[in-house]
């Protein structure tokens, strides 16, 4: 070895940089093969919802829908709008789709009824936001859940939500709830948000989503709501989708959402 | 010196004040425990009855993690073998179904107040 001080430094240094260099690569090399990442995500389940705004506009299905969402969740009725809390409710066409309308769409279309809810998005931003993960993405199906146990009610989720699908409960929800408590679905506490969680509840019995239940019931407007599993091609809700134009709401915003309608 | 008595009464305050509340939180007598209503009609618990006395409250936090973000349902008891729902309503309060007399006895005694039935309903609110 006849390198002198100043060779040794020179290579020594080269090496580092090189290694500095390199193991970002690396690290994206790794991250790219992890399963979850990619193709592979979009074959596990993923439950969504088709809303057929056409027989939705029976106001009659859409209370239909509200109630049994309200019976199955205890979700308590406040008419203040400042505090009210909501899973599933009607909105304006023009609020609901605002990229949708210019000045002078149709005054009909614009005041049409929509109902909307959760979208539990494929990448939601509630759930990057969350301090606590208190809501996450449940990689199972796909669904964004509650965690009311976690919750410390800094609303970062609500600002978040670009669908104002979250609601904060600003005072004891109990008294608000109709009559007594409706099911055995736990209550919530002041100081927690809450929102639709495609009735999780029902799903793990293998029954379909309280509000679905209760569209289809109403005779003619079966199928008002579609709900079904994204990632098989067979579902109804797939099949929906292939055969019908289909939007979701402020698809712009890159979050993916898993309710689709039919206008 | 002619301080030695202030002195000397000084320590004494300061022990005295600095002495009573760790006297007074001696462990001595605290009381008889308090008597719980078991549920008729039943022999044992999803667990020992020890365990379940020391450690119910662990037992529950492991069974609403696993029930509210892992979507397990079911539970094997380590004791028995038998399978459990993981529910508080639908399976802790099918047997202990007054709250009144058996959570709240113990609860009180102890001086905790768990904020379970803030939320969950006793199968008498439904």
């Amino acid at each position: 070895m006849d390198d002198n001080r100043r060779d040794f430094l020179r290579k020594a240094g080269g090496a580092a940089i090189g290694l500095g260099l390199g193991f970002p690569l690396l690290r994206g090399l790794a991250t790219a093969s992890e399963p979850g990442h990619g193709i592979e995500a979009a074959e596990s389940t993923q439950w969504a919802m088709l809303v057929d705004t056409r027989k939705c506009l029976d106001e009659k299905v859409r209370d239909a829908c509200i109630e049994a969402c309200v019976r199955a969740h205890n979700v308590p009725v406040i008419s203040d709008p400042e505090e009210e809390v909501k899973w599933i409710w009607t909105e304006k066409y023009e609020h609901t789709f605002p990229e949708r309308v210019h000045d002078r769409a149709n005054e009909s279309l614009r005041k049409r009824p929509v109902l909307v809810l959760c979208n539990h998005c494929s990448s939601p931003p509630c759930v990057r936001v969350c301090p606590t993960q208190a809501t996450w993405k449940r990689e199972g199906d796909g669904l964004v859940m509650m965690d009311m146990h976690r919750c410390i009610g800094c609303r970062y989720c609500m600002a978040a939500c670009p669908y104002g699908a979250r609601s904060f409960n600003w005072k004891d929800p109990r008294p608000y709830i109709k009559n007594k408590p409706l099911s055995a679905f736990p209550t919530r506490s002041m100081g927690v948000v809450e929102k639709c969680d495609f009735c999780a509840e029902l799903l793990r019995k293998g029954l379909q989503p309280a509000c679905v239940e209760a569209a289809n019931k109403i005779p003619g407007k079966e199928g008002a709501l579609v709900f079904g599993d994204l990632s098989d091609p067979r579902s109804d809700l797939s099949v929906m989708l292939k055969r019908n134009h289909t939007i979701v709401r402020k698809a712009s915003l890159g979050t993916g959402p898993n309710v689709y309608y039919i206008i | 010196m002619s301080d030695k008595g202030k002195i000397f009464l000084g320590v004494l305050l300061l022990i005295v004040v600095v002495g009573v509340p760790l006297w007074f939180a001696l462990p001595g007598d605290s009381g008889p425990a308090p008597e719980l209503e078991y549920p008729e009609g039943e022999s044992q618990c999803v667990e020992h009855k020890e365990y379940m006395t020391a450690f119910h409250m662990d037992l529950l936090d492991e069974w609403r993690d696993e029930v509210v973000r892992e979507g397990k349902t079911e539970y094997t008891s380590k004791a028995y073998g038998r399978t459990y729902e993981m529910s508080l309503t639908g399976t802790c309060m099918k047997c202990h179904q007054k709250r009144d007399t058996f959570c709240n006895r113990c609860h009180d005694y102890a001086d905790v107040y768990p904020y379970c039935w803030d939320c969950h309903l006793e199968p008498g609110e439904l």
